[in-house]
């Protein structure tokens, strides 16, 4: 198969599609890596510690790294992707020196923290993964470049080369896309759920590696490797419930030990395929997974108790916390002078900074109202579940029926200005296109 | 009443505030005045003699006081040694882990906005290159930055760390960080008309931003909440917010009115059979 690619595109018109083909990526994390920086080097460079988003775009992401892929040619058919193959989208391609020579004038300018770089599949894994190791290679040895890099990794390429990837790389990631093989075959005919789940236990191993113990007389300093990976799941391009996808989040932080999984509502595409649905998901129910995946890593949640088959799907009205508080009313109330930290962690509205901050107080002296709001918590939504040294809520508070209509966001008034009719919502904008009322 | 004149900085109020602790004058006593030309009202001036020890107080709480000493609130110097007053002569050595307490939770409050500032610093800083030493070879960049608090002695290690391999000068109203390879070093404020405005690289970066943006999910506040428009003026990128959100409508509405493709057999291709092939044993 052959993709046109224009050899003489000017470097803006590459960087305009080349960027526009990597926006569905949801990561732009540039934390967590090792600590390094250019003092004594020839070069620029420094990462560690908690990345910065140097900027923000109109939709609310972080700008950290200068996202783009190699090229938005592509082999693959996915479905829910703006370059599958079968797509009429502009095709173009970086050559490693124009990637280079922007990720440094990018990064001494300060607008970035390095590079995130991803690739269309063309030739083969193995031909691809090679020209993304040498942008990588080039930064790192040639201009002794010490910023963030973020590699994304195909599965299908040899161990060998996915190896010497994570030695350039500060940040892995193969994307796993959809939670069940049901959803890839469908939407996704050349990925396939165990090659990636076995990619990423390789990473895994490498990660590992990095991080055993050095502190053993005679221990030999680990390889440099990237110290984290993470991945994407797409959310509403296939039929996938909520608890499908949190059990699969919850295999891939258990068994493979995952940084972070990404959450992507599926958003419309220039280029749409007819098997995808007309309807984007709400940016809601994206919201709620990622809250519920908070859960989960930091509040010592099971998945069960967010999302069951009895109840599949997060409430997309209240937040997970809050609706798992009000189905369990038998927990509470806690007294914030006494509660253990698991029992506070699940009072809702009680984060985990400020768990903690009640924790270290309290040993001083006894927690009053005042305290709670001095510390910003939302009074409206603890008072039900607590209980403090000046308040314990009525048993008929938590009995009652109407407790969940208090949490519920007010109803919406009917808009009935006609001299400036409200602005169409996606929603109008799909019943336009399928003719669904 | 004891008015203690001092320097807007760190340094000068720790000192005068060991004095005062060694001497035992309360908190209630003590006037802070960080301009000194104005002493207060009621205040009478007169040196105070240290009597007695110092008494020892926990690093975290000189790294608080470092950060809050940035801040501008007119009300720090007083609170901090308040706050000093109470974890060394009122007994209460615990006193920081109590982060319900009023004067506790205002210092961390303060702390926390001169960090907050700290980062977007390191953040919004767009350095402009000028010109490249003709000896050396190292480029030369030049930034403009108007920072809320004074963070410019904090948060410049950051800028040497990363950008060690080129020469660069950070200019804001308040102080300038320098770096020429060797060593970091500061002086006093600039006007705005000191720093270049543009950069050869500007026009690029502006389309980065411009590709990035997905208008499938317009979230204005979300954005502004991290990227405040105070900021805008010295972001190059800034100038494209109004016409992407204003456009996005009619992005979204033509992806939604683009007829849907029906996906097509497979190509014949030799990597595409062995992936097949891969699956199916």
């Amino acid at each position: 198969m052959r993709i046109t690619v224009a050899p003489d595109m000017e470097l803006q018109q590459k960087l305009e599609i080349l960027a526009d083909a990597a926006k569905y990526d949801a990561s732009c994390a540039s934390s967590g890596a090792a600590r390094k920086d250019s003092r004594g080097g020839k070069g620029v460079g420094s990462t560690g510690g908690a990345g910065i988003c140097h900027s923000y775009a109109p939709d609310g992401r972080c700008i950290s790294l200068l996202k783009v892929l190699l090229t938005n040619a592509c082999l693959y058919d996915c479905h829910y992707c703006i370059n599958r193959r079968s797509s009429n989208v502009q095709r173009a391609r970086f050559t490693p020196d124009e990637l280079v020579r922007l990720t440094l004038d990018f990064y001494k300018r300060n607008f970035i923290e390095g590079l995130f770089l991803s690739s269309g599949i063309i030739q083969s894994a193995d031909y691809t993964m090679e020209l993304v190791i040498e942008v990588a290679r080039k930064l790192r040895e040639d201009h002794h470049f010490r910023g963030y890099i973020h590699l994304k990794m195909i599965p299908e390429a040899s161990p060998a080369l996915i190896e010497k990837a994570g030695r350039y790389a500060d940040r892995v990631s193969i994307n796993i896309e959809l939670p069940t093989q049901q959803g890839l075959s469908k939407l996704a005919p050349e990925k396939n759920l165990a090659r990636t789940q076995e990619a990423m236990g390789h990473l895994r191993e490498r990660i590992d590696e990095r991080f055993a113990d050095q502190r053993r007389p005679g221990a030999l300093k680990p390889p440099p490797f990237a110290t984290g990976q993470s991945t994407q799941m797409l959310v509403g391009a296939d039929d996938s419930t909520d608890a499908v996808i949190l059990r699969r989040a919850d295999v891939l932080y258990g068994d493979y030990r995952l940084r972070r999984v990404y959450y992507s509502g599926f958003s419309p595409i220039p280029q749409p395929s007819s098997l995808l649905p007309l309807r984007p998901p709400p940016l809601v129910r994206e919201h709620r997974l990622y809250q519920a995946d908070w859960l989960l890593r930091f509040y010592g949640f099971k998945v069960e108790e967010i999302a069951s088959d009895a109840a599949p799907n997060l409430d997309l009205q209240l937040d997970p916390k809050l609706v798992w508080a009000l189905r369990n009313r038998a927990c509470f109330p806690a007294d914030v002078n006494r509660a253990s930290r698991e029992i506070l962690l699940r009072v809702p509205g009680l984060g985990v900074r400020n768990v903690d901050r009640i924790l270290s107080a309290r040993r001083f002296t006894r927690l009053r109202l005042a305290d709670l709001v001095r510390l910003r918590v939302p009074m409206k939504k603890v008072l039900p579940f607590l209980i403090t040294a000046d308040h314990t809520p009525t048993r008929f508070g938590l009995d009652d029926d109407a407790l969940r209509a208090r949490f519920l966001p007010p109803p919406r008034q009917a808009e009935l200005d006609f001299h400036s009719p409200p602005a169409a919502t996606v929603g109008d904008l799909v019943s336009v296109r399928s003719g669904e009322l | 009443m004891h008015t203690v004149p001092i320097q807007p900085v760190f340094e000068s109020w720790r000192d005068r505030a060991r004095e005062l602790l060694a001497s035992g004058v309360p908190p209630e006593e003590v006037l802070w005045s960080d301009e000194p030309q104005a002493p207060g009202l009621f205040a009478t001036l007169e040196e105070v003699a240290p009597r007695g020890a110092v008494p020892k107080v926990s690093p975290v709480f000189l790294d608080l006081a470092r950060s809050v000493a940035a801040h501008r609130d007119g009300r720090r110097w007083s609170v901090l040694y308040r706050v000093l007053w109470r974890l060394t002569r009122g007994g209460e050595r615990h006193l920081l882990a109590v982060a319900t307490d009023g004067d506790v939770r205002q210092l961390q409050q303060w702390a926390k906005a001169v960090g907050r500032d700290i980062h977007k610093m390191h953040a919004f800083v767009r350095f402009r290159l000028v010109a490249q030493d003709e000896a050396t070879g190292r480029e030369q960049f030049v930034a403009w930055f108007e920072p809320e608090h004074r963070i410019v002695l904090l948060a410049a290690g950051f800028f040497e760390r990363r950008f060690a391999g080129m020469d660069w000068s950070i200019l804001t109203p308040d102080d300038c960080a320098h770096w020429d390879g060797v060593t970091l070093h500061f002086t006093p404020g600039v006007p705005r008309r000191a720093a270049p405005d543009e950069d050869a690289l500007d026009d690029l970066w502006r389309t980065y931003y411009r590709s990035i943006f997905n208008p499938a999910r317009l979230k204005v506040s979300a954005m502004q909440s991290e990227m405040p428009k105070k900021y805008w003026k010295n972001l190059p990128e800034a100038p494209l917010i109004a016409d992407l959100i204003a456009g996005s409508g009619g992005r979204v509405e033509k992806m939604l009115r683009t007829e849907a493709s029906a996906p097509r057999p497979a190509p014949k291709n030799r990597y595409l059979d062995s992936l097949r092939d891969r699956t199916a044993s």
